[in-house]
């Protein structure tokens, strides 16, 4: 399947839920601050990959595919749990990104501040993307090798041959 | 204070543009890369290096290896809180952080901050 991006999933959003998310990242960052500045910025730098607005994200995740499904006279429960589970397994490729952005920072930021933020950004973009498109290739083998070897598709040569 | 309310509104800002790009992107899965997007980071480290200069913030960034881990293992949980236990998001998302903290401060615990 195409990465798309569409701009018709914005419309589900309500302004609160933005308020929510922009309060909880600036609270996120602001903590991070206060700990860095009490505790030592070892321990400060563990809190720049937070998941600070993970729980907001997932929950508006599960209740826009639930109302939806709900819309259609049906139970969305199970729908939004596996919705926001589909977006935590895509968060948990992104920290690899995230952890290969941090070694390149650490790396370049002593030669060149900007040239440090490019260079992290470049690569996190392109360890998440490469890690997302691996498991993607990897999932479809297993699936089709599964298909291949399953009972059903191998009585269906002999149904149809 | 004046610190604190730059950190608020940057930090809030660029986690608001992340969310929204990942709102708009599909499949699923590729717009939760988004939810590990370094955007406390940039907004941290971007103050740091002009607060403190470029040292201060490589060691900064150091242990954000840690957290990242941290974070890798922490969405993988709430992945199977959510489709095995079948908890819902909110409660799997909170027991979850438990693992952050554990996987981030027992990496500090043990491989130590920046030299």
């Amino acid at each position: 399947m195409l990465v798309k991006l569409s701009s018709s999933a914005l419309t589900q959003t309500r302004w609160y839920e933005y308020t929510v998310r922009f309060a909880l990242g600036g609270c996120a960052t602001m903590l991070a601050g206060v700990i860095g500045a009490h505790f030592g910025v070892s321990v400060g730098g563990l809190f720049l990959a937070l998941p600070a607005i993970f729980c907001a994200s997932a929950t508006l995740i599960e209740s826009h595919e639930r109302h939806a499904k709900e819309k259609a006279g049906l139970s969305g429960r199970r729908r939004g749990q596996e919705a926001a589970a589909l977006d935590a397994a895509g968060a948990a490729l992104g920290g690899i990104g995230l952890a290969a952005f941090a070694v390149v920072f650490h790396a370049t930021v002593g030669e060149s501040v900007a040239l440090g933020f490019i260079a992290a950004l470049t690569v996190w973009a392109s360890v998440s993307v490469t890690a997302w498109w691996l498991r993607r290739r990897l999932r479809i083998v297993s699936h089709n090798r599964r298909s291949a070897h399953s009972p059903s598709a191998e009585g269906s040569r002999f149904v149809k041959p | 204070m004046t610190e604190y309310l730059v950190r608020f509104v940057a930090g809030g800002l660029i986690v608001s543009i992340f969310a929204i790009l990942g709102d708009m992107l599909r499949p699923k899965s590729f717009a939760g890369l988004l939810g590990a997007a370094p955007s406390v980071a940039l907004a941290t480290l971007g103050i740091a290096v002009v607060q403190h200069g470029p040292q201060y913030a490589a060691a900064a960034s150091w242990t954000m290896i840690y957290g990242a881990i941290a974070l890798a293992c922490y969405s993988l949980v709430v992945c199977h809180l959510l489709m095995r236990v079948r908890l819902g998001a909110l409660p799997a998302t909170i027991l979850a952080f438990a693992v952050w903290l554990g996987v981030a401060f027992g990496l500090l615990a043990g491989l130590g901050g920046a030299a």
